[in-house]
């Protein structure tokens, strides 16, 4: 078997987070690492709005574990530095006019993988741009001068090491020192003393240091310069501007505290305010007041001053000054004080970013990505308390604990507005695809996505989201509408012309779209075509001639000749084509005085017009040198407009269906087959529903390569519109369609709106890139934006992290558990405010709720071993929640299922596995519990029955008509009872948890925390579970799926995602022996059951996943896998069905390797094969990249391949559409 | 083949690559340094990092900081060696 990996969303969670000028220009823009660093983005923010926008998309086939933006002194363009797997730092360049990243230098350290000793975790530059030094985990640094040649192009010098072993490093930092030699600050622990102490005083006296490490421009090497003690919690560091621009050295960030260090001066100290605690006794015991690490920061410069902006755990921004004594000729001499105040409270970030334009961006860890804008700098905010290090003993006076804790009242958004989100997945906990929304071909992706009170439940659906600026109601039901400029040179349209059945309405766009009737246009018979002609002149043609509208009012018409009149129309700025109801098409073209012109022959068709189709006249031209026409005997038909050959036929091409519209189109791609920037295409729309979009040969007018797309049951309309500055088409059938170019691969994608009959670009100051259309009788105007997104989504918000969900068949209603660990509990909040009531009054207050709303602040944190937790029912349909029941006394959910018992067989009941007290180190609880909840019309939940159970019930599913529960180790069915649930049998052969749950038949496929999958099988003659197959590798399963009888496919921790099978021979004498002692008296086989399952398959996704669902994704496509990853990437894969088809992207992926090896250095196949050797799977994402390789590059592949270019291309598209999207 | 050049190379091999063993290999000093490598995969692993501070409902830099931390003596107190 192989499969062929597609990811169809890359990862959307931010694991670094970078900003420059990466393409040269005053533009800032973002680069970020998504996921585990398995794709490069760059983004940029709208300077006026702030939107956010992926420019580009890179998949590395590696992780990148660091970035860091380097300048190079003088310059203004950023180069960004790598720290990879790949044991090779690699400068990249953004190249903005190709939208590519090169890569600049690559230079091996190391042997490859994410190892202790290699470098790669941690990434600084010098703030100069001279140096950068690239740190491992542990012992080693390798520091690399940076420089330009005479030609202006970066160099990279040998490595300078700065080895240290037995040394840990928590943080790396660039210091900034001016141009004096560059120095490192790195935060190190040296455990060589306490590895050998047995007394364990070594350990405890273990020192946390700031080091510097200073590299000798002279010498050419690096030395150790300065060593100081820092608080033992320390993990964190901030760069100080220097130079003449600040103090220089570093804060040090550590638990409760930011220090300044730095060489030859005291250190200063400020406390970080904590959140009150939550009573005001007892504050040792509340979590919500112990001291919290700074989790991300960013340095704002300015002209003359500086400020940091610092983020504790929690999410609380402080904003932290320094002051200093202004120094004599630019030489300053250490500060007075580090002033510290509370800005905001936003999502907890892995990276932070400040852009020029006023605007901070968080790289949220979980959750959606937020852009605000700063308001205010906070510093008129009188209402939170300023701390400054003056405030507080200085560090060699009083030890950290000595300190009393200061207290601030987080308080709603001030300083910062919210502008925009990026969309984001992580971390996408559960996924299940089915169809249910009424009116849909495609099934949905129900995910459970986020984390604490940012958690949300999301419908996804393939497609992009469409804003709808204005929707109005028109006297009747149009057929068409056309927005006309009056003028070439105009920037946006003048009028809408809207054709009715009878009636033509001409409406003025201005501040308010209102009618207007004296255009020129005839309002009372309907319009076949409208357009802009010349330079300031006006066509409308309309059954019974054409009407050209001069600048002047002055009105030529032309008149059909009697008895016939005109069916289609096509026009561009200078032609005009018609084709009459007997069949003839006449044709028109502007003359140079701007008269239009018949051209004196017609030309008949051997058979009715369905539609006409003209190109645009491009810059410079005189004409558009072909016209489409499509026919009622189901042809195409290219037909000259040239002078010498005009109307004569020049290909022909024979299609499944009438042809309901044509357009020609030029598309800007990267294909190069003729070295020009665009392609001509012809898409052709069906009336079966069928999109067909060949190439138009822009010389000889041949027709080639076709590309099939079904797009609805509808024949199918295009149109001409443009989208974020490139022109796009639109599709309109059962449901519309948008086809753009998108990071040089050509995307159709649905959009998620309602049905539209007819639709036009549209182009006012207020929306400059618009639709305009028509649906039943209203006209609407739409504008796409985010054109990277596949998916649209629709939110419910949760309460805690959702951990897993399942659907309610009877009622089509899912229900999502919610547990979430350190969390402060309502009920717990409850009793302690009956408890301070009953001292006060002895009133009453059942309602209760987090005093801070946490959607912004969190979930109030708790010690490790409590929980907070939910059950909730969400109506798919209506996207909102029907029931929400809180588990109380410590108690939290990890499974549920629905089961229909033998016994009762009228009633689905919703079951729950639930324990109490649980920790997960060791994995313990008091008593585990399965809740059984019956769910009503309401879809509220009503509790049957409690079954306690001695351990955590991870998973359950329904078997024969009763319950099959996997209890800690323990595999067991139950039976339903009156009062509980009814233990009718038990297997203990499974080592470590029950983590999932399978069963088809008498069999059961067991998932196992630890150690892959089991088979099983249950014999009803003598009520015994029997395991009889295993796994040879020891897996650490997050999910599996069995796909048939015989296979199941998984998922482990470590992103490996693999496909195991038990032989069919095994599987059919078990299944055939009439005894069934085969199952009981089998020897096992190396320790372990008497059957192993075979590996099929092998890969490395490069991110845990989350989920497996066995699917078909398209109409009338093949059954897929598709899958989630932890961190938000969603992907597939595809079953290859013919041989042929193998060997075919074995050769590409193999010539893809070579050519186009990835950017941060790692070997392609030892990254897919990162823990387990990579087997039978084509890594389709690789063969993509095709499509970025130079022409040259390309056309010696397809040779080698025996095929030609676009045969490759149709390829790639063709398993990609089969599939999914 | 010289005994002397072998030494030297597994000395290098040594001091080179940690947890290179030697003859007096123990257990606990292997098991140490199965678990540092394992805490220095958990930090370089950004999805591992996640899922774990998802299970703890920590931050991501406390998880990263945490399990730095752990580096220092991940498996308790050295045991005494018996020589």
């Amino acid at each position: 078997m192989f499969l062929y990996n597609l990811t169809l969303q890359p990862p959307t969670g931010i694991n670094q987070c970078i900003i420059g000028n990466f393409s040269g220009s005053k533009l800032q823009e973002i680069c970020v690492s998504r996921g585990a660093g398995t794709t490069i983005e760059i983004l940029r923010a709208d300077q006026q709005t702030g939107k956010v926008t992926v420019v580009l998309s890179h998949h590395v086939f590696g992780l990148v574990r660091s970035l860091a933006p380097f300048r190079l002194t003088g310059g203004s363009k950023d180069y960004i530095v790598v720290g990879s797997d790949s044991g090779k730092i690699t400068v990249l360049e953004y190249n903005p006019t190709k939208n590519i990243l090169e890569k600049i230098h690559q230079e091996t350290f190391g042997k490859s993988a994410v190892r202790r000793i290699v470098p790669g975790q941690y990434l600084a530059a010098d703030p100069k741009g001279r140096a950068v030094m690239i740190a491992a985990v542990e012992k080693q640094k390798f520091v690399y001068i940076l420089n330009r040649d005479s030609l202006a192009r970066l160099t990279i010098s040998s490595p300078l090491e700065a080895h240290k072993s037995f040394t840990l490093c928590y943080a790396l930092v660039g210091v900034d020192v001016g141009f004096e030699n560059p120095v490192f600050a790195a935060l190190e622990v040296d455990y060589q003393e306490s590895d050998q102490d047995p007394t364990g005083e070594a350990f405890e006296n273990a020192e946390k240091v700031l080091t510097y490490y200073e590299l000798d421009l002279g010498l050419n090497h690096v030395v150790r310069k300065w060593s100081e003690p820092v608080p033992a919690s320390a993990n964190h560091l901030i760069a100080i501007p220097g130079g003449t621009d600040g103090p220089s050295g570093v804060l040090v960030c550590s638990e409760g505290f930011i220090t300044w260090y730095h060489q030859g001066f005291p250190a200063k100290r400020v406390t970080i305010p904590r959140r009150p605690p939550r009573r005001e006794t007892g504050v040792e015991e509340d979590d919500a007041g112990k001291p919290r690490l700074i989790a991300a920061s960013v340095v704002h410069r300015m002209r003359s001053s500086f400020f940091i902006l610092a983020q504790t755990e929690d999410g609380d921004v402080f904003k932290v000054q320094v002051d200093y004594p202004p120094g004599a000729g630019g030489d300053i001499q250490g500060i007075t004080a580090i002033r510290l105040k509370y800005f905001d409270t936003v999502p907890v970030a892995t990276g932070l970013v400040l852009l020029k334009t006023g605007f901070l961006f968080v790289a949220a860890e979980f959750g959606n990505h937020v852009l605000y804008q700063i308001e205010n700098l906070g510093d008129d905010d009188t209402e939170q308390t300023e701390y400054t290090s003056l405030d507080f003993p200085d560090p060699e006076e009083a030890e950290p604990d000595e300190i009393s804790p200061v207290f601030f009242r987080p308080r709603a958004l001030r300083n910062l507005v919210p502008v925009d989100e990026a969309d984001s997945l992580a971390p996408l906990t559960d996924c299940k695809l089915m169809n249910l929304l009424p009116g849909e071909d495609t099934p949905q992706l129900y995910v459970t996505s986020g984390r604490g009170a940012r958690a949300s439940f999301r419908t996804l659906r393939h497609g992009i989201e469409v804003q709808e600026m204005a929707v109005s109601e028109l006297p009747g039901n149009p057929n068409a509408v056309w927005t006309v400029k009056v003028d070439s040179r105009a920037e946006f349209d003048s009028y809408i012309i809207v054709s009715f059945t009878n009636a033509t309405l001409v409406l003025s766009i201005g501040e308010t779209v209102e009618e207007v009737t004296d255009t020129g246009f005839i309002g009372t018979s309907p319009t076949l075509a409208v357009t802009q002609l010349g330079d300031d002149a006006l066509i409308q043609v309309y059954p019974q001639g054409i009407r050209h509208i001069r600048a002047d009012r002055r009105v030529n018409e032309w008149k059909t000749p009697g008895g016939r009149h005109i069916v289609k129309a096509a026009c561009n700025s200078r032609q005009v084509a018609i084709a009459l109801s007997s069949g003839e098409i006449v044709y028109f073209e502007l003359d140079a005085g701007g008269h239009l012109n018949e051209y004196g022959e017609r030309r008949e068709m051997p058979s009715g017009v369905s539609c006409l189709a003209v190109g645009e006249v491009e810059e410079g031209r005189v004409r558009s040198k072909f016209l489409a026409v499509g026919c009622l005997d189901q042809t195409i038909r290219v037909l000259a407009l040239d002078p010498d050959n005009c109307l004569q036929p020049v290909s022909m091409q024979a299609v499944n269906a009438i042809p309901e519209s044509l357009l020609i189109a030029a598309t800007a791609e990267n294909t190069a087959a003729t070295n020009s920037s665009s392609t001509l295409y012809l898409h052709a729309g069906l009336q079966n529903g069928i999109l067909l979009r060949t190439v138009l040969d822009p010389v000889t007018g041949q027709l080639s390569d076709t590309r099939m797309r079904f797009l609805g049951a509808k024949g199918v309309r295009l149109f001409a519109v443009k989208v974020q500055g490139q022109s796009a088409v639109l599709g309109l059938s059962s449901r519309p369609w948008l086809g753009y170019t998108w990071n040089d691969r050509a995307r159709m994608v649905p959009l998620t709106y309602e049905m539209l009959e007819w639709g036009s670009s549209f182009s006012s100051e207020q929306c400059p890139e618009g639709i305009v259309a028509i649906s039943a009788n209203t006209l609407r105007i739409l504008t796409v934006e985010k054109l990277g997104n596949t998916f649209n989504q629709h939110i419910v918000p949760l309460r805690y992290t959702p951990r897993k969900f399942m659907l309610h068949e009877p009622s089509n209603k899912f229900v999502v558990i919610e547990s979430e660990h350190r969390a402060l509990a309502l009920d717990v909040l409850r009793k302690e405010a009956e408890e301070d009531m009953e001292t006060e009054d002895g009133a009453e207050n059942n309602e209760v709720e987090y005093p801070l709303p946490p959607e912004q602040f969190g979930v109030p944190k708790e010690d490790a071993g409590k929980w907070a937790s939910a059950v909730r029912v969400i109506d798919p349909m209506k996207g909102e929640t029907t029931s929400l029941v809180y588990l109380e006394e410590n108690e939290a959910a990890f499974s549920v299922s629905s089961v229909t018992f033998y016994n009762d067989p009228t009633e689905t009941y919703v079951c729950v596995g639930t324990a109490r007290d649980v920790t997960l180190s060791p994995r313990t609880c008091s008593s585990g519990f399965i809740r059984m909840y019956k769910l009503d019309v309401d879809g509220k939940l009503q509790l049957m029955h409690v079954t306690p159970v001695d351990d955590v019930p991870h998973a359950m599913c329904p078997f024969q008509g009763r319950l099959l529960v996997g209890v800690g180790r323990i595999l067991r069915i139950y039976d339903l009872g009156k009062k509980k649930l009814l233990r009718k049998c038990e297997n203990k052969q499974i080592p470590t948890c029950i983590i999932n749950l399978h069963t088809q038949g008498d069999r059961i496929v067991i998932g196992d925390l630890q150690e892959s999958t089991f088979y099983a099988s249950y014999r009803r003659q003598d009520n015994r579970i029997i395991v009889f197959a295993d796994d040879t590798t020891n897996r650490y399963t997050t999910c599996t799926t069995m796909v048939d009888y015989d296979t199941v496919v998984g998922g482990d921790k470590f992103g490996n995602f693999w496909v195991a099978r038990l032989p069919s021979d095994v599987s059919q004498d078990l299944d055939d022996d009439p005894t069934g002692n085969k199952l009981v008296f089998e020897k096992g086989f190396l320790q372990g059951a008497a059957y192993k399952l075979q590996r099929v398959c092998e890969y490395f996704v490069g991110d845990t996943l989350t989920s497996i669902t066995k699917t078909a994704l398209v109409p009338g496509g093949r059954e897929i896998l598709v899958y989630t990853s932890m961190l938000g990437s969603i992907g597939i894969f595809v079953p290859f069905q013919s041989k042929e088809d193998v060997d075919f992207f074995q050769n590409l992926e193999f010539h893809l390797r070579n050519e186009l090896p990835p950017i941060c250095g790692r070997d392609h196949l030892a990254y897919r094969g990162s823990f387990i050797p990579a087997k039978g799977v084509i890594d389709g994402d690789l063969c993509e990249q095709f499509s970025l390789l130079p022409w040259e590059k390309r056309t010696q592949i397809a040779e080698e391949l025996d095929r030609t270019v676009p045969e490759v291309m149709k390829k790639l598209e063709d398993i990609r559409v089969r599939g999914a999207f | 083949m010289a005994t002397g050049t072998t030494n030297s190379q597994l000395e290098h091999l040594q001091s080179k690559y940690i947890g290179t063993g030697h003859a007096d290999t123990n257990k606990f000093e292997w098991v140490v340094n199965q678990h540092r490598d394992s805490y220095a995969s958990y930090v370089g692993h950004h999805n591992l990092v996640s899922y774990f501070a998802v299970a703890e409902n920590e931050s991501v830099a406390r998880m990263k900081f945490n399990f730095v931390e752990k580096m220092i003596q991940p498996c308790g107190l050295p045991i005494v060696r018996d020589d």
